[in-house]
């Protein structure tokens, strides 16, 4: 993808008298596309160096760009229909448990962590390795063409894409000097030699295209910066209790290389309260509406300095650096426990997690302290109670969804409970699920002949089998949970998505084109000629070109016999060609073989003033 | 807990949305016949005349008319792809500044006249067929206002509503560029009957009450985020609209340049001759397309805002993110193929289909059938 070479053929002034100077190539230049590799670019040279530079210019060549954002926006399909770890690890887990066959291909091929895996990073990195290769070398090429002048007028104007010419009984001097002012005006850079006035306009283009593509630079870098300079951790917070940002407070952690136990900044927060507001009639019954988490907080080591605050989906609390999102809630039955003897054994709110819509709930309340059953020296014994809690319980359990919620607010809530005795298995020091019951060392306890089971209402006890004691349902806290979430970068990713957008616009709106008038003394009158050159995309150049040449005729009124007739005889010599002897650039006619060739390719009715003249 | 009833929603205006929507269905549905019959009638009349031919007389006539004494006109003469030319006339009545441009084509490119062709009366289906749309925009614009007034928010929080306001936009585009002069008259019945498909859907798959929104919506985001990509949306079809027909029409082209009888898909040439040249509708995919594609990458980028508001992190490839990213590749893939040599025109062309293929799904499939943190489509 060598660049846009944007007329240093004729920037110059001499033009390389090797090269015909055709408007294909003009206007390849005039376009912010890459230039396709020249044939001989394709057979590789010959030594190590060679195969280098090849193997370079092919990745910086438009067609492998291309077949890299294709490869990109093919490679990224997967991780949108295959569960990804980083989204969703239950998910995953689920997945691999359902397809237990395809699992460790998948795992092998990285497909549960598409975009971090070798393949995605393979081909976003090629292409920017070939984005790098195309943007710097351009942005050079363009340094170059801001220092030196537009183009100068080619000597055949009738050959260029849009065309316009008129006879005038104006001086050639004062029409050019009209010419230079008027498209000065016009904000062109504008530059008269020879009794031609080149004019170029619409660098922005280039500009546009550069800062976009450099920014593109800019998101990859705040996005790395953010994954080893950042990190998050998730917390459960039931109502009246806090948080601290120290390490230990986590229930999960996720740091980076540059961001751990160190960098967590002092702050905390208490949770005061939390409400949530649900639909509560019509379809969209249970839909939620509005959930808030009234929190007071605080910066530095000071915890008694509290500034009251709320945390809503939308609206994380900003604190110290890091931020603190609202992710979910649920209930935390209160219960008391108490041993044969009644002796309160445990009493406290312990979170459920919520496995549906309408908060049907589950969890596993862990009395690891409970001794012995009546309270003597002996051989002590761990209860453990699993169930479920259902804010708005139905009457009785129903065949098919047992004791599912039926909305998700706490209307009429019940918690059901089965209880086992044995070795929780905590004391093992191995991490278990908080949430769950590990049973391989427990019975279920009987009643009446039947699972030891029951349904309680708020403040209703349950006298529990074999003389273990009761277990009295209290009532109910909410919980709620947070992400704490420290993501430096992000500014700078903010301000690359802004440049990019801008660039964007420039490079897709913006037209870059030239405007040359040449004004020429023929017979006794002036022959006025304009013509312009833009991407062949642009209709406009055309309007434009009409436009100027109007507001020309201010000052080089057109002659009453003025030739106006674009299909006119097919000379399509301008007078120009006629005119050789006037041309300033003896190297310009070595083309003049070449030239003709090409107008005979491409019959433009161009000026034909010498017949009317 | 606090269970408090939601903010009320006002029924009454809830069902009047309903009843304009099922309105501007019926009216579109006229309107779409008589594009149908104006695309009937419109191959009665003669063949397809020249539009350079028309155009050129225009320009001539236009120059003679405006030829009194201190008029200034400039003829410039325009290179075109296919080695022919075409002339543009501009000319400005001395001290009045009031400039007249005509313009005519030539060479191999020359613009069908639409679907009425020739006809008088196919033209007159037009025009009641247009008359008969900007009625239906105006009832399906009540619909989607009286939808929002009813639960005083933005009506985009849910599919249903997405689809009457994406289908309300690419109506009003549409009709703008009617506004505007262009000749995209031609664009009436399939843009007629896209907007009736998806109002269909919309009504029976997607239908959900008027309610408020969850949690997850309540942010000005939804207004600044959502509204871009309907507006990406409708322009992203009608840029697939002439792509689709370039394609067609440029098949035609190469035909009936081989000598070849019938058109494409089996449908009469005399259809295809009324649209416009192949080129043409080359470039109104490509101008579309182009500028529409900032604005596809800001609605990507307010996504990424908003979702760094809500969720933690302003990109987690989640499906919705995913398949927006894949999109712009795709569309980003689309406007380079068109700056390379051996990309350009059918290539191209496919890659542009491709693109707004995977638009379509990131709306329905990714919404329907892949669950992810967008799931707000209400689709029980």
């Amino acid at each position: 993808m060598s660049n846009t070479d944007t007329g240093s053929t004729t920037d110059t002034g001499s033009p390389d008298p090797r090269r015909p100077l055709d408007d294909e190539a003009a206007a390849e230049r005039l376009s912010t596309a890459p230039v396709e590799e020249r044939p001989d670019d394709a057979a590789p040279a010959f030594g190590v160096l060679g195969w280098l530079r090849w193997t370079w210019r092919q990745l910086t060549s438009m067609r492998v760009a291309l077949i890299l954002l294709f490869l990109l926006s093919l490679a990224a399909v997967p991780g949108s229909l295959i569960p990804q770890t980083s989204a969703n690890a239950l998910r995953v887990a689920q997945w691999k448990a359902d397809h237990p066959g395809l699992a460790p291909l998948y795992e092998r091929l990285q497909l549960f962590d598409v975009y971090s895996s070798v393949w995605f990073s393979a081909v976003y990195i090629l292409l920017f390795v070939s984005l790098a290769g195309c943007i710097v070398p351009r942005t050079w090429q363009f340094a170059g063409v801001l220092r030196s002048r537009p183009p100068a007028a080619p000597r055949t104007l009738s050959r260029m894409p849009v065309y316009a010419t008129w006879r005038t009984a104006a001086d050639p001097q004062q029409v050019t000097a009209a010419a230079e002012r008027l498209l000065r005006g016009r904000r062109f850079r504008v530059h008269a030699s020879g009794g031609a006035v080149a004019a170029e306009k619409g660098y922005l283009r280039e500009v546009g295209n550069l800062l976009f593509h450099i920014s593109l630079f800019g998101l990859l870098v705040a996005m790395a910066w953010g994954s080893v300079g950042g990190g998050q951790g998730g917390k459960l917070v039931l109502e009246g209790q806090g948080f601290s940002n120290t390490m230990t407070q986590y229930d999960d952690f996720q740091g980076a290389p540059f961001y751990g136990a160190d960098q967590l900044e002092p702050f905390g927060f208490k949770l005061d309260g939390f409400s949530a507001t649900y639909q509560t009639r019509g379809d969209q019954l249970g839909t939620p509406r509005d959930f808030t988490a009234r929190i007071r907080y605080w910066t530095g080591t000071d915890s008694s300095r509290l500034h009251k605050g709320a945390i809503k989906v939308n609206e994380p609390l900003e604190v110290a650096g890091s931020k603190v999102y609202l992710i979910g809630h649920g209930y935390s039955p209160v219960v008391t426990v108490r041993n044969g003897r009644g002796d309160v054994v445990f009493h406290g709110p312990t979170p459920f997690l919520p496995q549906d819509n309408n908060l049907t709930s589950t969890g596993a309340i862990k009395v690891g302290d409970y001794g012995t059953r009546d309270g003597k020296p002996g051989r002590k014994v761990q209860l453990g109670f699993s169930g479920i809690f259902s804010p708005t319980a139905p009457v009785k359990a129903d065949p098919l969804t047992g004791w599912n919620s039926l909305f998700p607010a706490a209307a009429d809530p019940k918690l059901i409970l089965t209880a086992w005795a044995g070795d929780l298995g905590t004391d093992a020091g191995i991490p278990q699920n908080v949430y769950q019951l590990d049973t391989s060392h427990m019975k279920q306890l009987r009643q009446d002949g039947d699972l030891a089971r029951a349904a309680l209402k708020p403040g209703q006890g349950w006298k529990l089998p074999d003389g273990y004691g009761t277990l009295t349902f209290d009532g109910y806290q909410q919980w709620a949970s947070f992400t704490i979430a420290h993501r430096p970068g992000n500014a700078v990713a903010l301000g690359s998505a802004v440049l990019a957008v801008l660039g964007l616009i420039g490079s897709l709106l913006i037209q870059r084109r030239r405007v040359w008038v040449r004004a020429s003394a023929v017979g006794g009158a002036t022959v006025v000629e304009t013509a312009g050159l833009a991407r062949s995309e642009s209709a406009r150049i055309a309007e434009e070109l009409a436009e100027l040449a109007v507001a020309l005729q201010d000052d080089a009124p057109a002659a009453e016999d003025g030739p106006q007739d674009p299909d006119g005889p097919q000379d399509r010599n301008g007078p120009g060609d006629r005119d050789g002897a006037e041309d300033r650039d003896g190297a310009e006619d070595r083309n003049d073989a070449g030239t003709r060739e090409h107008a005979e390719a491409r019959p433009h009715g161009s000026g034909t003033t010498e017949e009317r003249g | 807990m606090t269970v408090v009833l939601a903010t009320a929603v006002n029924e009454h205006l809830a069902n009047i949305s309903n009843y304009l929507i099922y309105s501007a269905m019926a009216v579109y549905l006229l309107a779409m016949l008589a594009h149908c019959f104006e695309w009937t009638f419109g191959s009665r009349g003669a063949v397809a005349r020249r539009s350079a031919e028309q155009g050129g007389s225009l320009a001539e006539a236009a120059a003679a008319a405006a030829r009194p004494a201190g008029a200034r006109k400039v003829t410039v003469t325009v290179a075109s792809a296919g080695g022919g030319t075409t002339t543009l006339t501009r000319t400005a009545l001395a001290g009045e500044g009031a400039a007249v441009v005509t313009s005519g084509r030539g060479g191999d490119e020359a613009d069908g006249p639409g679907a009425a062709g020739t006809d008088e009366q196919a033209d007159l289906l037009g025009r009641m067929a247009v008359s008969l749309t900007v009625l239906g925009a105006l009832v399906h614009f009540g619909g989607v206002l009286t939808r929002g007034l009813s639960v005083t928010r933005w009506p985009w929080g849910n599919m249903y509503e997405f689809s009457c306001a994406l289908a309300l936009t690419a109506v009003l585009a549409y009709l703008g560029l009617l506004a505007a002069g262009k000749k995209v008259r031609w664009l009436g019945l399939p843009v007629v009957l896209s907007a009736l498909l998806t109002l269909g859907l919309a009504v029976t798959v997607l239908y959900t009450d008027s309610e408020q929104l969850v949690p997850a919506l309540h942010s000005y985001w939804l207004a600044i985020h959502v509204s871009a990509a309907i507006v990406c949306g409708g322009a992203f079809y009608a840029a697939f609209v002439a792509t689709a027909l370039y394609l067609l029409k440029d098949a035609y082209e190469k035909r009936a340049a081989a000598g070849k009888d019938g058109g494409p898909l089996g449908v009469a040439p005399s259809v295809w001759r009324r649209l416009p040249a192949a080129g043409t509708l080359d470039k109104l995919a490509y101008r579309i397309n182009a500028v529409i594609f900032p604005l596809w990458t800001f609605t990507i980028i307010a996504g990424a805002i908003w979702a760094e508001k809500a969720w933690g992190r302003y990109w987690e490839w989640d499906p919705k993110e995913t398949w927006s990213f894949i999109t712009w590749v795709a569309y980003a893939a689309y406007l380079h193929a068109r700056a390379t040599a051996g990309w350009k025109g059918r290539k191209a062309a496919y890659l542009a289909l491709l693109a707004f293929a995977c638009f379509l799904f990131n709306y329905y499939g990714v919404n329907i059938f892949v669950t992810g943190k967008h799931s707000y489509a209400g689709v029980g």
